[in-house]
């Protein structure tokens, strides 16, 4: 589904992206690790389409097409979704107001037609149900005020209704108590089939208890310097990254 | 021959300067008035017409004109005599849906009785257009016309009441709340000539009444047009106004007006002002709150494109103890198009426990761009809460990608979010009919 090849990129000409290499098969669930600043958040951006990150080298494949080729709205378009780190408020847009007119642009490029406000209202219901979120709040101008913990549901809930064939979550996990985590969780795992695919970018081993990857990789200074089975996350956890910082320095 | 030739070309050349068209303008209908030259209401006119003699047009040299140049507008001739083919089968290209209330026709300045519809009950709300007024109820304009209206130092208001001849006369009495609202059409019909207008509006809201009142000026045709609007608004105590002003004029348009507010104690006065379109726009809301415990809300919105120029001038007028005024404007700029916003706040030594605040914020989408703030404080009383805030910057990237990472295009996006920017003005407007009307033009403005 998705190949990333020698992926360089940057900003304000520092080098962030220092060659990522990547293969995610529909049906996979990935997880990135790695300490803060490694370029986690920047390779999420990029593949969303970010444009003041500047792509210096390497291609990113999706489904046969030149992802970085296209606008955000194109590879929303063709599925790509992103669960911002820092989810932006946008005050006087509602929520709902925001994914219908998100939701009809994505079904229009697909060639398929409008949901009218009665067919959207019940598939936000349903969604809203499956992720715990409250109607006042998708009422609500776009995260204006929102709590941490109901911005990154409000990220997952936007998930459920556009419905992604790639989905990177970035730290959706990260100031989430545990009630909210599992929730989010199951909120994803409802979403996961053969037909699409995962990426969880996280800090933290606890989310992969509850949304299991197939792989782990750790990205340090802009490259993947490890990658492996998701008991890699569980030594991450227990090692902390130092033992890898060490042996990237032995290498180098 | 030679001589003819000269002669005309010579009055040509006069009446391209527009101080003089007015003053020979004024002469002539002053001697077709007949009688009425010796009442109190023309008296007040011969008196602002001499101002105006003296003051003549403001130069960009004036303080309150530095930004708004109107030395194009006074080198041009324009046609007074208001003949106009205006009619329903115009109007219905003009149209507002759901217009429901009192609604009234100004075309070129002049009443128009047939589209008209007054429905509120003469108890509840009387309306006369100015002429029959200065007839019908010449009290009433002896005791509130020009007496708030600065026509002693202000060129265009001096003007204006020096050809105060039509417009509206509106008085709410004690006690009543006018149910429907009152809708003042001013259309200007410029599709043969350059045509000048100057209507005069009074509206007097007794004591404990509420009225909602629009005024929605709009300009048809591709010739100049020049209007020069005074309205004065008493807002008798503890009475409730609300006060719209919509524009949605030409290129060649030039609008310059005046709303003057007088506030007496418990009152509660709402403006909202949206321009729309117009070449050259220059609003000028001054508010004096005249008693104890008054609110006056100011809102604006503005969109000029192209080479549009809208120039927001307000004033409040601290004059009395314990009163609140809020202000918010806000405009979004494209092109070469030029904004500004002077808001001035009075506090007088007198007035303590006063309550001022007042924001304008501004998106500008182009390099090529201006908007110009100025707001002005001049506090002389230590008992205040006063503030005041300018911001003028881009639309957020941040947020623009965050809504095409869902899908939606980047124009669609910028649209959305420009709208986002207007909503918490839009939604002060509480005529339904006009701020729909508004919500669609606004949405077209956004989308060019
Ligand atoms: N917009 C930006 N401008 C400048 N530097 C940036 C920007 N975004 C990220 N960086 C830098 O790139 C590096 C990687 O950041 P990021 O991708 O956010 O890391 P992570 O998500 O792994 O914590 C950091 O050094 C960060 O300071
Ligand atoms: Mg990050």
């Amino acid at each position: 589904m998705l190949t990333i090849t020698d992926l360089q990129a940057s900003v304000d000409d520092k080098a962030i992206l220092k060659g990522i290499n990547l293969e995610i098969k529909a049906g996979e669930v990935h997880a990135i690790m790695g300490p803060n600043g490694s370029g986690k958040s920047t390779l999420a951006s990029v593949l969303a389409g970010r444009e003041e990150y500047e792509v210096t080298g390497g291609s990113v494949d999706f489904d046969g097409e030149d992802l970085l080729e296209m606008s955000p709205e194109e590879r929303a378009a063709v599925g790509i979704f992103l669960a911002f780190q820092y989810p932006v408020e946008i005050p006087g847009v509602t929520t709902i107001n925001f994914l219908k007119t998100a939701l009809n642009e994505i079904r229009k490029s697909r060639g398929e037609e409008p949901l009218d406000a009665a067919q959207f209202l019940k598939l936000m219901r349903e969604k809203a149900k499956l992720v715990n979120i409250d109607d006042s709040l998708l009422k609500r101008s776009l995260n204006e005020g929102f709590s941490g913990g109901e911005k990154k549901r409000n990220e997952i809930f936007q998930m459920a209704m556009l419905e992604p064939k790639l989905a990177i979550l970035d730290e959706t996990d990260s100031g989430l108590d545990i009630d909210a985590l599992r929730i989010v969780a199951e909120g994803v795992n409802k979403l996961r089939s053969p037909e699409n695919a995962v990426i969880v970018v996280t800090h933290y081993q606890r989310l992969l208890d509850y949304i299991v990857p197939d792989y782990v990789h750790v990205l340090y200074k802009g490259r993947i310097v490890k990658s492996g089975p998701k008991e890699l996350a569980l030594e991450l956890e227990e090692k902390g990254y130092d033992w890898i910082k060490a042996e990237v320095a032995a290498t180098m | 021959m030679v001589d003819n030739f000269t002669k005309t070309l010579m009055s040509n050349t006069l009446n391209n300067d527009l101080k003089e068209q007015l003053v020979a303008n004024f002469q002539a209908t002053e001697g077709r008035l007949n009688g009425e030259t010796k009442s109190a209401v023309h008296q007040t006119r011969r008196a602002a017409m001499q101002n105006f003699e003296t003051l003549g047009f403001p130069t960009i040299k004036h303080e309150e004109w530095k930004y708004s140049n109107v030395s194009n507008l006074v080198k041009q001739a324009f046609d007074f005599s208001v003949k106009t083919e205006f009619g329903e089968n115009e109007l219905a290209t003009l149209s507002i849906p759901n217009l429901e209330g009192n609604v009234l026709y100004f075309i070129n300045g002049i009443y128009n009785p047939e589209l008209s519809n007054i429905v509120s009950p003469e108890s509840q709300l009387q309306i006369l257009n100015f002429g029959k007024a200065v007839k019908e109820n010449p009290t009433l304009l002896e005791t509130y016309f020009a007496q708030y209206a600065n026509y002693q130092n202000e060129a265009f208001t001096a003007l204006n009441t020096a050809f105060a001849h039509d417009g509206v006369v509106i008085n709410v009495p004690a006690g009543k709340v006018v149910e429907q609202p009152i809708i003042l059409r001013f259309i200007t019909d410029a599709r043969s000539i350059n045509v000048a207008s100057q209507p005069r509006n009074l509206v007097v809201v007794g004591k404990n009444a509420e009225v909602k009142i629009a005024e929605a000026f709009r300009t048809m045709g591709e010739n100049g047009a020049f209007t020069n609007t005074v309205t004065e608004i008493v807002v008798e105590e503890n009475a409730n106004v609300q006060y719209y002003k919509v524009q949605n004029d030409t290129e060649k348009s030039y609008h310059i007006g005046t709303t003057q507010v007088c506030q007496k104690q418990n009152s509660h006065f709402y403006a909202v002002t949206v321009t729309i379109n117009g070449g050259f726009v220059r609003n000028n809301l001054n508010i004096v709150l005249d008693g104890q415990n008054c609110e006056a809300f100011m809102y604006g919105l503005y969109f000029p494109n192209g080479k549009q120029h809208v120039d927001n001038h307000t004033l409040v007028d601290h004059a009395q103890p314990n009163s609140y005024s809020n202000e918010l404007y806000k405009g979004i700029l494209k092109d070469k198009s030029t904004g500004v916003f002077n808001g001035k706040i009075f506090v007088r030594d007198g007035a303590s426990k006063t309550n001022a605040y007042q924001s304008c914020r501004n998106v500008v989408l182009s390099d090529e761009a201006t908007m110009n703030t100025k707001p002005q404080l001049e506090i002389y009383n230590d008992d205040v809460k006063c503030s005041h805030g300018t911001t003028t910057g881009k639309l957020n990237d941040e947020a623009l990608f965050y809504m095409r990472s869902r899908g939606i295009p980047k124009a669609e996006a910028q649209t959305l979010l420009m709208y986002a920017f207007c909503e918490d003005v839009i939604s002060q407007i509480k005529i339904d009919s006009i701020k729909e009307y508004l919500e669609g033009l606004i949405a077209e403005k956004l989308a060019q």
